[in-house]
């Protein structure tokens, strides 16, 4: 296997377990220098172990890595050289403020103290966070914390950035400023390899996107070409009343025999079409069954039918099990 | 809407462009490690109630004992605290050393741990800038223990100098022993489990010690064990300090169980911190 150094990532066959149970299973990874790249997964599909084997955190048990050129295995000093994590749980420090820690990374970064201190204002302005610069962390809010978390990971710009599930918890309003901060970072050249459990997120923010489940790649594309993968047509319906949505499932797939996607929203469901002349029958049959719908679209999959499409499951289980169970009836 | 994009320009404004920022940082053990003692005592700093079980405790024993059996160990108090200080001395310190390992693993269970990890940061530099924070504590602890004594009557033969070589010898014989509860730190699941073993560790090596008796009062079998109890060694050599009568060979009796630890755990550590989790 010949090693592309032009590349921010080269992954082949990478593969990890613990104490028997395999966390990783063969995973490939291609990201290109200065793109964003996706991790989409649900909880528990290996996203953060293949974060921590990329950043050296981690030995992986078979196949290798490659981060700038540089071995993961072999020249780990390397490669912590030219990249920054901002881990899934808060990688600052919680009792010291937020300047501290920022003077304290700046210093192990090989700053001078007094360049230090310049850079964290520098940073601690810029991230919106100058008002806070002197209360210790454990006082922040969600969002401050991962905005200080992530400008903890650019006191020197890295050549590579992971970002582990950044948004997750955070209310909206917090979620748009760390999205902002993802694509300033972008735009500046630097490479982020980010992990969501948002298909929303993904969409929004990554070039390309790697859908992980259960240890493997099981779709890699941009997000268009995810969609275009699963089909163009999707009918989905959102009816006047949630408790009416079992009894429109049922019917639906006894017109087409294939599965329905129920989504979060407890009066929506979706389902792939084969051409967009299947949608007035079954509008017909609604009708004829008294089922009302408020709305209903044709349109390209979300992300979300990606994955039900990709998986058989939902990435985010909303109404988990009721889903499950009628899947199992269904198949 | 507005705001956000205004985010997104100051964002830029401070992130360098990958290209541009010169060489990659590299590791660098004296600096590295510096910073990491700085940041020991700012937790030092913010986390006052620490200190508090460093400054109470000695002063409670120092008084109490003192009081307690001063009279009938020693004829009086005043006799009895020349011979507790430097023994009250080494306690305070060997009590203090479990924070070593206390601290780490609460450290170390933390995300920050990954983000240190994954940068160019000399390996040791946390255990060792931990223990910089340490020694800190040591002679924080110490000094008031001092204060207290001399208060209350206590004076060294070998007045101000003898005190600061006892401090000094007190130091690095808790940074040796201090490798045990880093060890300890590494290994135990909890920050409770290092507390609980540490006092086991700790309670029969500085109650079965020199201390608080004279070891000539005891049974021949005890007076063996506290003979070679490392801690022994190291208040003897401390009193001899204090009176001005220390030999280069009490020092080096008293340095041996630190030393021989520091060999054996040092690699020991950093295999542990090194190794994944
Ligand atoms: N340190 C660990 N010890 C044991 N099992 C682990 C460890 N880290 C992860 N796992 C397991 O590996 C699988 C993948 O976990 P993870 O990579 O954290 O997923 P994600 O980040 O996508 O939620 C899960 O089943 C998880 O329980
Ligand atoms: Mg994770």
């Amino acid at each position: 296997m010949t090693v592309d150094s032009s590349l921010a990532i080269q992954a082949d066959g990478l593969a990890k377990s613990f104490r028997g149970s395999p966390a990783l299973a063969g995973v490939d990874l291609r990201v290109r220098q200065g793109s964003i790249y996706g991790l989409l997964g649900p909880n528990g599909a290996g996203k953060t172990t293949t974060v921590r084997l990329l950043a050296t955190l981690l030995r992986p048990d078979a196949g290798n890595a490659h981060i700038l050129g540089y071995d993961v295995v072999r020249e780990p000093e390397e490669v912590r050289r030219r990249i920054s994590l901002t881990g899934q749980f808060a990688s600052v420090d919680e009792d010291l403020t937020g300047r501290d820690n920022l003077i304290l990374l700046g210093r192990l970064l090989g700053f001078r103290w007094s360049a230090a201190r310049v850079r964290a204002t520098e940073l601690l302005d810029a991230f919106d966070l100058a008002e806070a610069a002197k209360r210790q962390v454990k006082t922040y809010s969600g969002g401050m914390r991962r905005r200080l978390d992530i400008a903890a990971s650019v006191v020197r710009t890295p050549d590579l950035l992971f970002l582990d599930e950044p948004t997750t918890g955070l209310d909206p309003r917090s979620r748009g400023q760390v999205w902002q901060i993802v694509r300033a970072l972008a735009d500046s050249g630097t490479t982020v390899l980010l992990t969501t459990q948002y298909l929303e997120e993904a969409d929004q923010l990554a070039d390309r996107i790697a859908v992980v489940d259960r240890g493997t790649i099981i779709a890699e594309g941009t997000p268009t070409e995810l969609k275009a993968s699963v089909g163009r047509d999707v009918l989905r319906l959102t009816l006047r009343d949630a408790g009416q949505r079992e009894t429109a499932r049922d019917l639906i797939v006894g017109q087409l025999g294939r599965r329905v996607h129920l989504e979060a929203d407890q009066r929506v469901l979706a389902v792939q079409l084969s051409g967009s002349d299947e949608a007035l029958p079954i509008l017909d049959a609604m009708a004829r069954a008294g089922l009302r719908a408020d709305e209903f679209a044709l349109g390209t999959p979300s992300l979300d039918e990606v994955f039900f499409a990709l998986t058989g499951h939902p990435a985010e289980p909303a109404d988990g099990e009721s889903e499950e169970s009628a899947l199992e009836a269904h198949r | 809407m507005n705001g956000d994009s205004a985010s997104r320009r100051a964002v830029m404004a401070v992130v360098r462009p990958a290209t541009s920022g010169g060489e990659p940082p590299r590791s660098r053990p004296v600096a590295d490690s510096v910073a990491f003692g700085w940041r020991a005592l700012l937790k030092i700093k913010h986390m006052p109630e620490q200190l508090f079980d460093v400054i109470v405790t000695p002063v409670m024993f120092t008084v109490m004992f003192t009081y307690l059996f001063g009279s009938a160990l020693a004829g009086s108090p005043h006799v009895y605290l020349q011979f507790l200080l430097p023994g009250i001395l080494v306690q305070t310190v060997m009590f203090t050393s479990i924070y070593t390992g206390f601290t780490l693993n609460t450290d170390f269970s933390k995300g920050i741990f990954d983000r240190f990890r994954s940068m160019p940061v000399w390996r040791p530099a946390p255990i060792v800038g931990a223990m910089l924070g340490d020694s800190a504590r040591y002679t924080v602890s110490s000094l008031i223990v001092v204060a207290i004594g001399l208060a209350m009557g206590f004076r060294p033969e070998s007045g101000l100098a003898g005190i600061l070589w006892s401090l000094l010898l007190l130091d690095l014989f808790a940074i040796g022993i201090g490798w045990v509860f880093t060890i300890l730190g590494l290994l135990a699941r909890t920050p409770s489990t290092v507390m609980t073993l540490g006092w086991l560790v700790l309670m029969p090596l500085t109650f079965v010690s020199n201390i608080y008796v004279d070891p000539a009062t005891m049974p021949g079998w005890l007076q063996a064990i506290v003979g070679v109890n490392p801690v022994s060694l190291l208040v003897t050599a401390i009193r001899d300090i204090m009176a001005g009568t220390v030999t280069a060979e009490m020092v080096g009796f008293a340095l041996a169980a630190p030393a021989v630890i520091a060999t054996v755990c040092v690699p020991l550590a950093l295999r542990l911190y090194g190794r994944e989790r």
